[in-house]
């Protein structure tokens, strides 16, 4: 299973406009990159006071993709 | 499914089909009449049934879990949940062969997971329901370990007569162990620094030498 399906369940959850969710990604061998884009209004909802969220996000994709030997990157907004 | 608009010959009815369309109990249901069913003459001409609608309560525990659940699957991993009671708070415990993923470092990825899937369990709900995720029993090891830790250092600060830091840790680690030094008259406790990197500092009391 996508690493991108991950992230998408995860702000969908959190974001009160589910539809504008959009995940997109980059990879190559050794790394992948992925971009995470949400509704203007629900920035906050996926960032957080000082990025507590975003910060959270990102941990639980990791930890996901430790198990994949392959870098990750989140990148949100 | 989440709202559905019924109709029946009576009220009573439609709210029952309404309840097996949702697979819901009445209790975990809103009910709303928008037309009240009307006899027409004889029982035919102009009859009009009922209609009603049904719509879903925010059910926070059922949220969260269903959250859960898809993260864990996602993840790749292979795991079981168990909804408890613990003190009149909720914890899914997670059980699984891989379960050290999910907990990561000194619980890191474990408590990230517990951040979202409270924030996902209350995103519709207007009163806030705490919920607490343990993994292969990590949270009460990490709790005993915290507790021998703190004694041990604590021992150390009267024996050396200075005061010892601790690394840094979650509020809710360092509320346990300022929790158990509390109970040790030889010593106090604070903490010292900015999150993330705020840490507990024991200080040997004067007078207990």
């Amino acid at each position: 299973m996508a690493l991108e399906q991950l992230v998408e369940t995860i702000a969908k959850a959190l974001v009160d406009h589910p539809d504008d969710v959009r995940v997109t990604s980059e990879e190559n061998d050794h790394s992948l990159r992925i971009r995470l884009e949400v509704h203007a209004d629900d920035m906050g909802k996926v960032i957080g006071r000082q990025g507590r969220i975003a910060k959270a996000v990102r941990s639980v994709v990791y930890a996901a993709g430790t198990t994949r030997g392959k870098r990750v990157q989140l990148d949100i907004g | 499914m989440k709202k559905v608009t019924v109709s029946g010959k009576t009220v009573e009815e439609a709210v029952k089909q309404g309840l097996e369309k949702l697979e819901a109990q009445e209790t975990e249901v809103h009910i709303r009449v928008l037309e009240e069913p009307q006899k027409g003459f004889f029982g035919l001409l102009g009859a009009r049934p009922a209609l009603v609608e049904l719509e879903r309560k925010p059910d926070p525990v059922r949220e969260g879990l269903l959250f859960l659940r898809d993260v864990i699957d996602q993840m790749g991993i292979h795991a079981s949940v168990e909804q408890e009671d613990r003190d009149g708070t909720i914890c899914f415990h997670i059980h699984s062969a891989e379960a050290g993923v999910l907990i990561g470092k000194r619980g890191q990825t474990l408590d990230s997971l517990q951040y979202l899937v409270n924030l996902a369990a209350n995103r519709q709900s207007e009163e806030y329901l705490r919920i607490t995720l343990d993994a292969e029993g990590y949270r009460s090891r990490r709790k005993e370990a915290l507790e021998v830790l703190a004694e041990r250092l604590a021992e150390k600060a009267v024996r050396l007569k200075k005061e010892v830091r601790l690394e840094p840790m979650s509020a809710h680690e360092r509320k346990m162990i300022h929790h158990t030094l509390q109970k040790n008259p030889r010593v106090t406790t604070y903490s010292d620094g900015k999150e993330p990197n705020r840490r507990i500092v024991v200080v040997p009391k004067q007078s207990a030498n």
